[in-house]
């Protein structure tokens, strides 16, 4: 009798909250709309873009004057025939940012492929942690930028050294947070996998590898910042395309708007590459939540 | 209540008061948010007495010392200390909270200190001198300048309960102050508390969800029912004091732990089948995104 | 086994230190470095290609005692913390108002969270160039460019401590009669003060990146700039002296935020 109860119960439960999610959804929707919060967020943002637009193009401030305003630089990308040979009708611009999205994934990628076995395999392995970290340690603080003299120098191609820099920038960070990540494992489920029978095979799949996927993707959103931090470097003083050599060199051609409109670009698609992560890593750790939230 | 009165535990100087609860309800959130946690609940806090609150879990406990502690206004209702309705957060009515509130930045002596200091009412040295005085009833004198994370949980405890002391409160409330501990400590925080009460005789309002915990302390036992709570039922626990564990075997104590063993069972019952446990926190949760400060 | 009494040495457990010292750990450390620098030397020899482009640690250290005598490169690394530094403090004058203000007033933080999130993922150095259109020298936009690294760290560190705070903390002390200002000195600040420190040295990390790129880019001094003329030059082997050298300040700094850290937040050790 009382297992019939608790069952029909906890069924009633489960209906109520799949039916009442979606309404809840929009009932917070309202609520927001009606607390300050989207009304101070629109007002702080015109007042940004307003300060911008009198100091530069109104008022034409000293030192200010010289900055690109928010009506050039608007006008300018949605041109259909822009002054600089950038907007969003020409394939120039799309050119530019194909080429710095490729260079980032290229890099980006070879850094994931190999820091995170890398770092998997520090933290499983003592012996081989003692071996490779204090080499690691000893590169760790020149910062990926310091390289760039030598990676021109290393590589025979323009192309490669910019790739090599911005891996630099992301594979410590993917490293050395996989590696956290295998260290804050708790003992006690090594120790229950092995009671269980595992053998290493086993452990490393099933506990090394999901114990440490929290901090590999806190790895690998930092390690994405610095791939387009060191990729905006690289491409300024070596490049020959992409969203950093187009900034450097409208600066250098005095095409101003161009740089603003080169550096929201680079914001947007480096905004939009870690949320891309963060929504990735929420997907495959869906047993950190609690998986109740509506 | 002058300021050289010393605080010694033997029936000296610190002053219960009474607190009286009447038809207080609370709910949070609006339109389809809205959840009544407490709903016309009325009891009363009487003078000198230890009174323990036991519900089942997630039944609004936290909320209603929220309430009595003045960190948050009831939608309706009043809440009065000798009569006078409480106006927000005070010094005559102290919470220790569930495990430690003890603030991470502060020494044991620091923390102990810190009312007192912070409402100038004495000198530092004065305050100073009260505090090591409590703190070597506790025998945490030797610790006065370590931090709290050097604290074991029950030393942590015993800090907490002397942070309250020595600020004289009319009424003492504890939330669920002995979780977390494992139960060899519990035990032994049990029995020093209860001495503790014993000695001083402040009104005091503990909260709990463990039955023989609450059995053992209190002069008077209230029931909570489940969500929305209200008082359900109050039992007077007329066990003899000073309280022992061996109280535990004796047939009047389990007469009482049955008497309310059947009421709390119902309860729970109740809280399970309406499919109370996890939805609740969820709406919690949802206020709180929606209503954070 | 019974342990034996610590030896204490200027704060420091002589024994633990004398154990991590002899330990299996350090041997096999200092066996990996000594290989690296071997198998550098050697691919350096045989001209490896790519590796083998690096100069050799021998052609190394020998201009590196050449440098070393050299007041040019002293005067590079005196250039290179001035800039560091000055972007670093102000940063750090503006950013920690900045994030309390941001964490205690919800209305604020509405108004200008977003424009600091639009702001933040553009990378430092794409503001090198807009930067040296609007200071008035170089100097100033190389260190306005160091500001920004980090400023947005230093703000969103404080703002997510200011936000962490226990609620407990500021009941409790609401009750014991503080209030207003005092609760903002005794428990606010205090509690906020870890992330101010994980920012200032994440900020530190940034700021020497970002410098290092500023002087390559846009100036004639500092440890970047001798890196970068050294790549010009010719001079090859004072490329990795440089790196090195970027490494160590930048070392150093973190090293001193870490240790300040320690010190003003005692109550963050377990002993």
């Amino acid at each position: 009798m009382q297992t019939e109860q608790t069952l029909s119960g906890k069924a009633v439960a489960t209906q109520d909250v799949s039916v009442s999610s979606i309404s809840l959804f929009f009932f917070r929707l309202k609520l927001w709309m009606k607390s300050p919060t989207p009304y101070l967020t629109l007002l702080g943002l015109s007042l940004f873009i307003l300060t911008w637009w009198l100091t530069t193009e109104v008022w034409q401030l000293p030192r200010f004057e010289k900055l690109p305003g928010p009506v050039s630089v608007v006008k300018e990308w949605v041109s259909e025939d822009p002054a600089y040979g950038i907007s969003i009708y020409t394939p120039e611009y799309y050119e530019h940012i194909w080429k710095s999205i490729l260079r980032v994934l290229q890099a980006f990628g070879l850094a994931t492929i190999l820091g995170v076995p890398l770092g998997l395999f520090m933290g499983w392995k003592k012996t081989f942690k003692d071996y490779t970290f204090p080499v690691m340690e000893i590169l760790r603080p020149i910062p990926m930028l310091a390289w760039v003299p030598l990676a021109i120098l290393m590589f025979p191609e323009r192309e490669m050294a910019i790739i090599y820099l911005t891996f630099l920038g992301s594979f410590f960070a993917t490293t050395l947070n996989t590696l956290l990540g295998v260290e804050s494992i708790d003992e006690a489920y090594f120790r229950a996998a092995r009671c269980l029978g595992a053998k290493s095979r086993h452990i490393f799949f099933k506990v090394v590898v999901p114990g440490a996927l929290p901090f590999i993707f806190t790895g690998l959103q930092i390690s994405m910042g610095f791939s387009w931090f060191s990729l905006v470097a690289g491409e300024m003083l070596a490049g020959e395309f992409g969203l950093g050599y187009l900034i450097w060199n409208s600066f250098i051609l005095v095409q101003y708007p161009v740089i603003v409109i080169a550096m929201v670009t680079l914001g947007v698609i480096g905004w939009s590459s870690s949320a891309l992560i963060r929504f990735v890593g929420t997907l495959l750790m869906k047993w950190q939540s609690r998986g109740s939230s509506l | 209540m002058s300021a050289h009165e010393h605080i010694s535990g033997n029936g000296g100087p610190l002053q219960g008061g009474e607190m009286q609860i009447t038809a207080v309800s609370k709910s949070f959130g609006i339109g389809p948010l809205r959840q009544q946690v407490i709903e016309n609940c009325s009891f009363t806090l009487e003078r000198g007495k230890l009174t323990v609150l036991i519900g089942p879990s997630g039944c609004g406990k936290t909320t209603l010392i929220n309430l009595l502690a003045g960190y948050e206004a009831p939608d309706s209702g009043t809440i009065t200390v000798d009569g006078a309705p409480i106006k927000g957060p005070g010094k005559d009515r102290l919470v220790v909270f569930q495990e430690t509130a003890l603030f991470p930045w502060m020494t044991t002596l620091e923390n102990v200190t810190y009312g007192p200091i912070v409402r100038g009412e004495k000198s530092k040295k004065e305050v100073e001198e009260e505090a090591m005085h409590l703190l070597r009833k506790v025998g945490l004198e030797d610790f006065r300048d370590k931090f709290p994370i050097q604290l074991s949980g029950g030393m942590q405890r015993r800090c907490e309960l002397v942070r309250a002391l020595i600020n004289r409160p009319k009424i003492m409330m504890m939330d669920e102050p002995f979780r977390g501990l494992d139960a060899m400590t519990r035990e032994l925080m049990q029995e020093y508390y209860v001495r503790l009460f014993e000695e001083n005789h402040l009104t005091n309002l503990f909260i709990t969800s463990e039955l023989e915990e609450a059995i053992f302390l209190a002069d008077r036992l209230v029931i909570l029912t489940n969500r929305p709570a209200s008082a359900r039922t109050v039992i007077e626990i007329e066990l003899p004091r000073p309280r022992e564990f061996k109280l535990l075997a004796t047939r009047e104590y389990l007469h009482y732990k049955q008497q309310a063993l059947e009421i709390l069972h119902e309860e729970a019952l109740k809280a399970f089948s309406s499919g109370c446990g996890a939805t609740v926190a969820d709406f919690l949760e949802a206020y709180s995104e929606v209503e954070s400060k | 086994m019974t342990q034996k009494k610590p030896v204490y040495f200027m704060g420091i457990n002589l024994r633990k230190l004398r154990k991590s010292i002899f330990s299996k750990t350090t041997y096999r450390g200092i066996v990996a470095v000594i290989a690296t620098v071997i198998l550098w030397e050697l691919c350096a020899r045989f001209e490896v290609p790519i590796i083998g482009m690096i100069p050799a640690p021998s052609s190394v250290f020998s201009s590196l005692v050449e440098q070393l005598q050299d007041p040019a490169y002293w005067e590079c690394w005196v250039v290179s913390y001035d800039r560091v530094l000055s972007g670093f403090i102000i940063a750090q004058i503006i950013g920690i108002p900045l994030g309390l203000i941001m964490g205690l007033s919800r209305h604020l933080r509405d108004l200008s969270f977003p424009t600091l999130e639009i702001l933040r993922p553009i990378p430092p150095l794409a503001w090198v160039p807009t930067a040296v259109i609007f200071w008035p020298t170089p100097e100033m936009s190389m260190i306005f460019v160091t500001f920004l690294g980090a400023f947005f760290t230093m703000v969103l560190n404080i703002l997510g401590g200011v936000k962490n705070i226990d609620v407990r903390y500021i009941r409790s002390a609401q009750s014991l009669g503080s209030s207003g200002f005092d609760i903002f000195r005794r428990i606010v600040l205090p509690a906020t003060l870890p992330s101010l420190f994980t920012g200032m040295t994440v900020g530190m990390g940034i700021t020497w990146a970002v410098v290092v790129a500023a002087e390559m880019i846009a100036s004639r001094s500092g440890l970047g700039f001798l890196t970068w003329k050294s790549y010009v030059a010719g001079d090859y082997p004072v490329i990795v002296i440089g790196m090195i050298s970027i490494g160590i300040a930048g070392y150093l700094s973190s090293a001193v935020i870490r240790l300040l850290g320690d010190r003003l937040t005692p109550w963050r050790k377990i002993i």
